[in-house]
């Protein structure tokens, strides 16, 4: 079934084109990785995907979900560090999108939180204090946040920066038994294009226009998809 | 002591501005946790600035001083976020700005009408006399709408001031509500400058916030220790103004100053143990 499609989508900010003529599809139950240099129209993209930028022209249309219903996992910038928050105040803001006039949480809401750090393994969490928790835990409080907001599709924007390599793969195989198990559909952004093809079954990559779209398999033997890889071995 | 609390209450003008001080303790507390976290503590003071300009000129004028203040200086919050949203001048700049210019123009204004007087001083620097009945019950009106305000939005207002991007996301208005939070810290400057000063009152906002923020580990905790702390120094500076007959709003900022030290001692304390 189809989630989100994108077809002719073109977008601007401060007069430079960083998405231009872009179309492709998510079906529910896809691992898509996303990868492109920097400047390539990655983070204009995720925001188009969010609603939080309207395309100049072309249709990005949601099936079954509202834009607000995509679990969003920002780049670790927009989240500050030394913000006095519990794990449980960060993870119940999640559920704030359940209704647009919601102003306190319920019970259910409670529920919600709970079963999604349960899933995430950092219920022992729920008391402690953002500001104290490691790298790795805290963007595991994130995406449990992102998934109380998910009705199935979860966007990870570049997830693994400043994780450590033991943090950075605990991550990964999480993120694919969301998909494999919980039938999550994933996005993600991401540089590390030789790991993220281990688990991820298909891959745009862009550069303002995309240059691929297709399954992470075609993807390999491409020449393109060869020299990236290559690339990453070679670091 | 007994006889103090006995005198404090026969004085309807320190009951009055009793009762209007803690409520702007509490009201800036609330507002403070948040300007402090978005890394806006500077509006607080620009506000402030805007607020001694607006007075200034509707006192030359013959205008009752808290109708002419409130709606300025809300205006000049909404200007201030505007501003620094669009990026054009950058944040703490516009702040300077506009600060710096309504307090030229306040004080061009008093000295063209009346000469700097006594007034004008009570602005700057706060007096417990300056509060009329009226003023009583705007200023009660005020801090009430401002407290229930924030705790209907106050889950929103978290996500926003956590992270606004994905506020944003989940479909949250944050232009709205940081204009929410710019407008309530409005209505609270002008009701507390009259007791406080315009160059004292700014403290009120960031103290209790800055002191509470040492110990705390959750956002609830933080707003309801920094409610707590506000309101405690509040009293206690009233009444060590009362009792050492020096001006209250210093007495309230040098009690949060005192207060703040030692949390930040506590925290030492705590990290050594």
């Amino acid at each position: 079934m189809r989630l989100l499609e994108c077809s002719n989508v073109n977008m601007s900010y401060d007069n430079i084109q960083a998405v231009k003529d872009l179309s492709f599809y998510v079906d529910q139950g896809d691992y898509l990785c996303i990868v492109g240099e920097n400047g390539s129209g990655k983070t204009t993209l995720v925001k188009g995907l969010l609603g939080l930028m309207a395309p100049d022209s072309g249709r990005i249309s949601y099936i079954g979900i509202k834009k607000n219903e995509i679990g969003y996992l920002p780049q670790k910038t927009a989240v500050q560090k030394d913000f006095p928050a519990s794990v449980m105040e960060v993870v119940l803001s999640g559920c704030l999108n359940r209704d647009r006039f919601k102003l306190f949480y319920t019970k259910r809401d409670r529920i919600i939180a709970l079963e999604n750090m349960e899933r995430l393994a950092i219920s022992g969490l729920a008391g402690k204090s953002f500001m104290d928790l490691s790298e790795g835990q805290r963007q595991r409080v994130l995406l449990a946040r992102a998934l109380c907001s998910a009705k199935r599709l979860i966007l990870l924007d570049e997830p693994m920066t400043s994780l450590d390599p033991v943090a950075t793969a605990d991550l990964y195989e999480l993120i694919a038994s969301l998909n494999r198990e919980c039938d999550m559909t994933v996005i993600m952004v991401t540089h590390d294009v030789s790991t993220a093809l281990k688990y991820a079954g298909k891959v745009l990559h862009m550069k303002n226009s995309p240059l691929f779209f297709g399954s992470s398999r075609e993807y390999a033997a491409t020449e393109i998809g060869k020299k990236m890889l290559g690339a990453d071995i070679d670091d | 002591m007994i006889d103090m609390i006995r005198t404090f209450i026969s004085y309807s003008f320190l009951l009055r501005a009793l009762v209007v001080g803690v409520l702007v303790a509490l009201c800036s507390a609330l507002l403070g946790v948040c300007l402090v976290l978005k890394r806006y503590s500077m509006i607080g003071d620009g506000l402030s600035h805007v607020a001694f300009g607006a007075l200034s000129v509707s006192l030359a004028l013959g205008f009752s001083p808290l109708q002419v203040a409130i709606p300025v200086v809300m205006l000049a919050a909404f200007l201030l976020l505007r501003l620094s949203a669009n990026g054009k001048i950058k944040g703490d700049a516009a702040i300077a700005i506009i600060s710096s210019s309504s307090l030229a123009i306040g004080v061009i204004t008093t000295s063209l009408s009346k000469g700097m007087n006594l007034d004008v001083f009570h602005y700057m620097f706060g007096s417990i006399l300056a509060m009329s009945s009226s003023d009583v019950y705007i200023s009660v009106a005020l801090s009430v709408v401002v407290i229930v305000l924030f705790i209907v939005f106050y889950n929103k207002i978290f996500a926003v001031t956590f992270d606004e991007l994905f506020a944003k996301a989940t479909g949250i208005n944050t232009g709205l509500h940081n204009m929410l939070i710019a407008l309530l810290t409005a209505a609270t400057i002008v009701v507390g400058m009259r007791i406080m000063g315009a160059l004292l009152i700014s403290s009120l906002i960031i103290f209790p916030a800055l002191t509470s923020m040492r110990i705390g580990k959750s956002f609830r905790f933080v707003i309801l220790c920094s409610s707590i702390v506000s309101v405690i120094c509040f009293a206690a500076g009233m009444a060590i103004s009362y009792g050492f007959s020096i001006p209250a709003g210093a007495s309230v900022v040098v009690t949060n100053l005192a207060v703040f030290l030692v949390f930040n001692a506590l925290r030492l304390i705590k990290r050594k143990a």
